[in-house]
């Protein structure tokens, strides 16, 4: 059992971390070189922010086709919702470890990692979404000579919107939320001020602990504007 | 560089290096020598035991967590079944600490409660909140309208109602929540090692185990184990506490 640690004694509650985000600070191992200060939470959070970014979307890329496809046939139920309950049980810190360990560190390893984790659930929502929309609806598009593709796209897909943007809502927490422990895979993100105390402090340690917060609420919000932009009228007129 | 790894290990595993070594001879094992080996066998038969303490650890954190999420989810759910105006607030709130990483919560916490288990258990039991209270809204929404008609035909009180009516008939969904939350809990709770609490996460997140696969697979595994048992679980009850599907079921048959 490793012991509780008190708060460090120079700690002085939030200030010092709000101190640290806005400016430089001296750090005792870095051989002089002052760490924190505006300039270098924003480019720790933008790296976070581009690495969250692109495993979405390379999990969108995978699973949304996936997902369209399997519910339009219908089929392979167990596996497009198996997998979502399997991936809920991935542990985040075992995955990015074991990625670093086996595979090698940098931004490849690291986005294929987080698209691991944001895939399962948004396949089972597209799935789900996809066998939720009413049957009446695909026949009557195949009754006005719809293709198949067609269907999916403008018919099906349109309608699974808001089961789909739930999935990627739920990967984006997820991604986001492991991106902070990224510096184990060797990109550096908000998460290198929370693991970093020997290099930040205390204070340090806290101001990520902030920034990393607004940031996962910012992701948070902006979704939840990208869905109420992509779903359609009727949809949302029906949902009042 | 990678300036985020322990200077010096946060977890309880020992000295650096400590599992490169054969616990008896001293001796590097032959295939720790090799570091593309992906399973060391004998390494595994001889430090099994060091995940007994984080194993019991993190189920510990889980079975607090969940528990607390599930009393404060459910009694919110009660509120906002009583009072809808409450409904959107308290979904937003949830939402939001829903949304905001472990990592990130355990040490937004440093300041007010240090680092320890307690830290753990109030990030991950406010993680919990936003799934159970959204499954047992969506179970009371769902219950029909039918059913709650005849127990007020039949007398019942509002407050009877609720607890013999619509929430014996909401079970299968609250506790669909309850899976969802055991289940992603366990596999954050790996993360508390991160507030110092212990768990499964002290066996990966420390100098010698991180660029050693075998130490990561078995805690990883351990970790899937321990959720698939949850889950095992949390469905025998669901299916025990709803005997009337049962019933259905063998009357359909």
């Amino acid at each position: 059992m490793t012991p509780a640690l008190l708060p460090h004694p120079s700690f002085a509650g939030f200030a010092g971390a709000f101190e640290f985000i806005f400016s430089k600070q001296e750090s005792s191992v870095t051989g002089g070189k002052k760490v924190g200060g505006i300039e270098q939470v924003l480019e720790l959070a933008w790296t976070q922010i581009e690495v969250s970014l692109l495993a979405l979307a390379v999990a969108l890329l995978i699973a949304v086709p996936l997902g369209l496809w399997f519910g339009h046939k219908g089929a392979g139920e167990l596996v497009a919702v198996g997998l979502g309950n399997a991936g809920r049980a991935i542990p985040e810190l075992a995955l990015i470890a074991f990625v670093a360990a086996i595979i090698g560190v940098g931004i490849v390893p690291l986005t294929g990692a987080l698209a691991v984790l944001g895939i399962p659930p948004i396949l089972t929502n597209t799935f789900v979404g996809i066998r939720q929309v009413d049957r009446a609806a695909v026949d009557a598009a195949r009754g006005v000579g719809m293709t198949e593709l067609e269907i999916m796209r403008k018919v099906e897909l349109p309608l699974a919107v808001p089961s789909i943007m739930t999935g990627v809502r739920g990967a984006s927490v997820n991604i986001v939320a492991t991106a902070t422990i990224a510096p184990l895979v060797g990109v550096l993100t908000l998460g290198d001020f929370i693991l970093g105390e020997n290099v930040y402090g205390v204070n340090g340690v806290v101001a990520g602990a902030i920034v990393t917060a607004i940031l996962a609420l910012l992701f948070e919000f902006a979704l939840a504007g990208v869905q109420r932009r992509l779903t359609s009228k009727g949809l949302r007129l029906q949902a009042q | 560089m990678i300036s985020g790894l322990p200077a010096t290990p946060l977890a309880a595993v020992g000295e650096v290096g400590e599992g490169f070594f054969h616990e008896r001879t001293g001796e590097t094992l032959p295939c720790q020598a090799r570091p593309s080996h992906l399973f060391c066998w004998d390494w595994a038969t001889e430090n099994i035991h060091r995940y007994g303490t984080p194993t019991v650890q993190q189920f510990e954190l889980v079975i607090i967590s969940v528990a607390i999420g599930f009393l404060v989810a459910f009694a919110f759910a009660l509120l906002a079944h009583r009072y809808h105006l409450l409904q959107w607030p308290l979904l937003a709130g949830t939402g939001l600490l829903f949304a905001i990483p472990s990592v990130a919560f355990f040490l937004l916490l440093l300041p007010v409660t240090g680092r320890g288990r307690e830290t753990a258990i109030i990030a991950l039991s406010a993680y919990t909140l936003q799934i159970i209270y959204r499954n047992v809204m969506s179970g009371l929404a769902n219950v029909p309208e039918s059913a709650k008609d005849a127990a007020r035909g039949m007398g019942l009180t509002e407050r009877q109602i609720l607890w013999k009516v619509e929430l014996p008939l909401a079970v299968p969904e609250i506790i669909g929540g309850l899976r969802i939350a055991t289940v992603s809990t366990v596999a954050i709770a790996t993360l508390a090692v991160f507030a110092h609490a212990g768990g499964l996460g002290t066996q990966i997140y420390s100098e010698a185990n991180l660029t050693f696969p075998t130490a990561i697979i078995i805690a990883g595994t351990i970790a899937i184990a321990m959720a698939l048992v949850f889950d095992v679980v949390l469905l025998t009850v669901q299916r025990f506490s709803t005997p009337w599907r049962r019933a259905e079921a063998e009357a359909t048959a």
